[in-house]
């Protein structure tokens, strides 16, 4: 079976494409980044999803299936065509699996879709709206691009259309938002405040990917890894020292003092949790994770 | 919740009560590698608090409770009782009952008022004792997760009763029932007296809670928000179970809430004849 792949040199892309080359598929990735180590079994189109190059890939290769990874997340990144990559690769992805007989599509997209707030429940379900969109307007590409991924569950119900909310990685490569938040020796907390954090281990969400992609997923699904820890013990598990400023200071000093340069609809994700139920992942799937809290966090930790 | 030298501090400033840490251990929670549990409760912080609290349970207030076997020692359930006190020292107290006197001990998620949550430090202290913004879909995921839920009908409004009226019960929202109804869990009514005595509020300032972002600031005989040491009378009634899919008309519901009301007027007049010694505790009718 040929499973093709966007975004597959990113650092999550390139667990994807290993397990899915594990399993036995045939892989094949376009990305705009080069993948320089890859494994040779898997070719790689350096090609933007929106561009003609990229609908050549499907065009040519008749993909059985397609992974869809290239989303520009880095929150820091405000790079100006971000709404564009997001929401209209997208687009392109979806079209292009229509047009190319692709059987199975998986959106590999955040559990952030559903927002933190003060009144946000635990454990939210797929069933639930976006609450905070419109508090943290660099966020709404993401929303948008999940939205519209899920259309594609009515619009071309002959594709089984797997819509991912996964929460936060965290592993050996350092990457993604939890990851790049990490990374310093002294993490700056919001005084007063300590959401829960829900993250998987990145092998354990590269697996939860392919899954989805075995068992012909079609639907809207939350995944996530062990039980949520709360963020300032996850700071202190990965050997980071806390530090604690008052929400205003926070604020003030975003981008500078060597505070991370986050948007300012970011603080409310360090101060409420955003915890999601995963059962009917589980139940569809079977998938357990394999790295728990601990383990997750220490493989953050002791990687170099 | 704190790095080692803040936990040293807070060691020495709330020594940990080891009756207290053997009943939260006691408690019917699963903690993760971490002690925390699927909720974000977190056993240490648990521990602190709640030792710090039982002195204040204890000896800076006296509560006389009574027919806290009524109250169920396993399985989902509500609390429903009156509000009433300037501050809600009652539902404290409910907790301290609940953590420091049943047997076993059970740990109440109390649906608070959304404001406290935006508090800092507040927030944090809710979000690791398992006190959440009351919000139906967590309260209903809570009562099929077999807790136990703490709910007062009159929400803020009842806090902000001014001593004068702090035994009587104002309007009472139907979500509490609806919520029974939908997840099959008795309620378990309570009446709580003295809390009018504790924190005599003569005034509520509107205005300036609103600009401090709570829904009132209380001002008391005494000027300041310091409740005095006093002794309260909490009374736990038989359970009541209702019939019911949650989606009856407002109607229907409504009557079952006044049924809850009643009990629980019922349960306050008893406690304020025991208080007054009208009563002597063999007359109780819980």
């Amino acid at each position: 079976m040929k499973v093709l792949v966007t975004g597959i040199s990113g650092k999550l892309g390139r667990l994807v494409g290993l397990e899915l080359l594990r399993r036995g598929y045939d892989v094949v990735g376009i990305d705009r980044r080069p993948w320089p180590e890859g494994p040779p079994e898997i070719e790689v189109h350096q090609a933007d999803i929106r561009k003609r190059p990229a609908e050549d890939v499907f065009r040519t290769y008749r993909p059985d299936a397609a992974i869809h990874m290239a989303t520009v997340t880095h929150l820091v990144h405000q790079s100006p065509d971000r709404m564009r990559v997001n929401l209209n690769g997208t687009r392109a992805f979806i079209q292009h699996c229509h047009s190319y007989g692709v059987k199975q599509a998986v959106f590999a997209g955040r559990h952030t879709f559903y927002g933190a707030a003060a009144d946000s429940p635990l454990y939210h379900t797929e069933d639930e709206p976006p609450i905070s969109a419109h508090a943290f307007p660099e966020l709404a590409d993401l929303v948008a691009a999940d939205l519209y991924a899920a259309s594609a569950l009515w619009r071309y119900p002959e594709i089984a259309t797997a819509v991912l909310r996964i929460v936060y990685t965290l592993g050996p490569s350092r990457h993604g938002t939890l990851g790049t938040f990490l990374k310093g020796p002294t993490v700056p907390l919001v005084m007063g405040f300590d959401p829960l954090f829900h993250f998987i281990h990145e092998l354990d969400a590269a697996e939860a990917i392919v899954t989805a992609v075995a068992h012909k997923l079609h639907g809207i699904f939350n995944v996530s890894g062990p039980t949520p820890v709360p963020l300032a013990t996850i700071v202190r598990a990965a050997g980071r020292r806390p530090l604690r400023m008052p929400e205003a200071l926070f604020r003030m000093g975003l981008g500078r003092l060597g505070l991370p340069s986050l948007p300012a609809g970011a603080i409310d994700h360090l101060k409420y949790p955003i915890v999601v139920d995963s059962e009917t992942f589980r139940r569809a799937t079977d998938f357990r994770y394999s790295y728990d809290e601990r383990e997750t966090i220490n493989s953050f930790r002791t990687a170099d | 919740m704190s790095g080692r030298c803040e936990a040293t501090l807070l060691d020495n400033l709330f020594p940990i009560d080891p009756e207290v840490a053997a009943r939260i251990e006691a408690l019917d929670l699963q903690f993760n590698k971490f002690g925390v549990d699927p909720y974000g409760i977190d056993k240490n912080d648990l521990i602190r608090f709640v030792s710090a609290f039982a002195w204040i349970y204890r000896f800076y207030f006296k509560v006389d409770v009574y027919g806290l076997d009524h109250v169920a020692s396993r399985g989902r359930g509500i609390l429903i009782g009156n509000h009433s006190g300037g501050v809600a020292i009652d539902g404290a107290m409910v907790m301290g009952s609940m953590l420091l006197d049943a047997e076993p001990p059970r740990l109440p998620h109390a649906m608070i008022d959304k404001f406290i949550h935006q508090f800092p430090g507040a927030s944090q202290l809710m979000a690791r004792t398992g006190q959440f913004t009351g919000n139906p879909d967590q309260a209903k995921r809570l009562l099929r997760d077999e807790r136990l839920l703490l709910v007062f009908p009159e929400g803020a409004r009842g806090t902000a009763k001014l001593a004068k009226d702090a035994d009587s019960l104002i309007e009472f929202g139907t979500g509490f029932m609806r919520l029974a109804l939908e997840t099959k869990s008795p309620i378990f009514p309570f009446g709580f007296v003295g809390g009018g005595e504790a924190l005599p509020t003569i005034a509520n300032l509107k205005r300036l809670g609103r600009l401090m972002g709570v829904p009132y600031i209380p001002v008391t005989k005494w000027g300041l928000l310091i409740p005095k040491p006093t002794r309260f009378q909490l009374l736990y009634g038989r359970p009541m179970t209702f019939e019911g899919t949650g989606h009856e008309s407002d109607e229907v519901v409504n009557a079952m809430v006044n049924r809850v009301k009643e009990r629980i007027h019922d349960l306050i007049q008893q406690g304020r004849a025991l208080r007054e010694k009208r009563i002597s505790e063999e007359e109780l009718v819980l």
